[in-house]
């Protein structure tokens, strides 16, 4: 007993140490490498310009603007994909009939096409809306396509027996068997999420993180670009964690949150 | 000689009848005969098991009998019902037909009640009396404590108690068993026969139960049914007039080892 809940609160000891002395190893090679101040700035002066970040209103301002492009984005993001991987993974033909060009589509690096789309739906938010949806749409349909694919045929032998309903089958099988598959899926599709928005940013627009990182940069400004990277890791993890706790909400029962 | 006991059995209660059904699949290297000729009449609150190695259609059998795979030909009734009208079947003759799989099935994303409770959730009961339900069959099957758990928290006996609770939450008539305990240890094993034995006497259901342990079909059956593959068809019908309960120490009896003996001895023959 005492064990396994050591071993529960073993990432929440480890972790900030862990975070310790990456800034304490951090600090070392500042003061002892002698490394340009503005190449690499010291941690305390990477804190120094997040306060002074915070000090004035607009930060908020470019964090709520790259917020909602991200949410906004994986939300469309998870309803498509969720809607086509089950639509794909249920009728064999079509999966077959859009593969070829899926996978293409899925090659190109969408990265490159982010300057098209900035050209196609301007500076502002809906561009980085259009690049997140894109970017995060892959892995989620792939997952529920897989996930539609995956009931278990002994599962559906019991509806079966037991002389389900269609509608039936969907609500106490099919929807809570794919449910894993569509968290899956939302797990690397939030990453992506946040990925897309701050590309985005970087290649076009006057707001948002991104946007402050490429101005951080201009102005050669090293601790401001550090202090908004710190920033964007916070946001990534926060949306992370929020959809993992989702899931775990959601779907108590899976393996994947159960208990170590 | 099997024909005219068959024709005896119709005149009494027959309870679940095949009448020359014959099962056929299209491979590649052409026809398998899976099941042919078969035969079969059992009576209301019989215990009849299927016995035959690998691939003599035991499980093809029981697919048939439980609504999931249609006949090539024949006819199978329950009572006065067909189940199958040629490759459609009748929902409403499958009502009275309780179905245990190999493996215990249940859904990892509902708890043992809820998983025990499904069938009448499907035939729209109310939450209330399908929990009051679940509960009783617990306590019945030795489940008790574990209506809130999940599956996954289970061992395989447990798994194996539930899935049966589940098919005798709606009180079916006809319960066919696709070797249940087939995946567990030889201990758990001779505990869930003498169960089982208990819930037939208790439920008074038909039973029709597959497996390959020519022991444990003896020391359940009312009658051993023995298959022989390629094609499928009935070898034998073995009557089992060992008084019941049956007892571990039933299996050490000389006229419990004779039948398997003799068992043995026809399902030896055919190789």
């Amino acid at each position: 007993m005492g064990d396994s809940r050591l071993n529960r609160l073993l990432p929440w000891i480890s972790s900030p140490i862990l975070l310790v002395l990456f800034v304490a190893a951090w600090q070392l090679i500042v003061s002892v490498g002698g490394v340009s101040r503005f190449i690499l700035p010291a941690p305390a002066d990477v804190g120094d310009s997040l306060v002074t970040m915070f000090s004035d209103d607009a930060i908020w301002g470019h964090i709520r603007v790259t917020l909602v492009e991200v949410v906004v984005g994986f939300a469309i993001a998870v309803v498509l994909g969720t809607a086509l991987g089950a639509i794909l993974g249920r009728m064999i033909w079509l999966e077959r009939a859009v593969q070829p060009a899926m996978v293409a589509f899925q090659v190109v690096p969408k990265i490159a096409l982010v300057p098209i789309f900035v050209i196609l739906f301007g500076y502002g938010i809906t561009s980085k809306i259009v690049i997140t949806v894109i970017l995060a749409f892959f892995p989620i349909m792939l997952n529920v396509l897989l996930g539609v694919r995956s009931v278990d045929l002994g599962h559906r032998d019991v509806m079966r027996g037991l002389g389900a309903s269609r509608w039936q089958t969907f609500r106490d099988l099919e929807l809570p068997s794919t449910l894993p598959y569509v968290f899956a899926g939302s797990e690397v599709g939030i990453v992506f999420a946040v990925i897309g928005a701050i590309v985005g940013e970087y290649l076009g627009a006057n707001e948002g993180l991104g946007f402050l990182v490429v101005s951080s940069l201009n102005a050669l400004d090293a601790p401001a670009l550090y202090a908004v990277i710190v920033l964007l890791a916070v946001l990534g993890s926060v949306l992370f964690l929020a959809v993992s706790l989702t899931k775990r909400f959601v779907i108590p029962w899976h393996e994947s949150v159960a208990k170590q | 000689m099997d024909d005219n006991r068959v024709r005896t059995d119709v005149l009494v209660t027959a309870d679940l009848e095949l009448v020359e059904v014959n099962k056929t699949y299209q491979t590649r290297r052409g026809t398998v005969e899976a099941l042919k000729d078969v035969n079969l009449s059992i009576g209301r609150g019989e215990f009849i098991s299927l016995v035959g190695r690998s691939g003599c259609g035991k499980t093809t059998l029981l697919r048939i009998l439980s609504g999931l795979l249609p006949p090539s030909s024949g006819s199978v009734r329950a009572g006065e019902q067909s189940i199958w009208k040629g490759a459609n079947r009748d929902d409403e003759a499958l009502k009275r037909f309780g179905m245990v799989f190999q493996d215990a099935n249940l859904f990892p994303w509902f708890t043992v009640a809820e998983n025990i409770a499904l069938p009448l959730k499907l035939r729209g009961t109310g939450k209330k009396a399908r929990t009051a339900r679940a509960v009783e069959l617990c306590r019945q099957v030795g489940l008790s404590g574990f209506e809130g758990a999940y599956p996954r928290e289970l061992s395989g006996g447990m798994r194996q108690r539930a899935a049966i609770a589940r098919a005798l939450s709606y009180r079916p008539s006809i319960l066919l068993m696709d070797e249940p305990f087939g995946a567990l240890d030889a201990l758990t094993r001779d505990k869930m026969n003498l169960e089982l034995q208990a819930i037939h006497a208790a439920a008074g259901a038909t039973v029709v139960f597959v497996t390959h342990s020519i022991t444990e079909a003896v020391f359940l059956a009312d009658r051993v049914v023995l298959l022989t593959p390629r094609p499928g068809r009935l070898r034998s019908i073995t009557s089992v007039s060992l008084p019941r309960p049956r007892s571990l120490e039933t299996q050490s009896s000389a006229q419990f080892q004779d039948i398997v003996r003799e068992l043995r001895i026809q399902l030896d023959e055919e190789t």
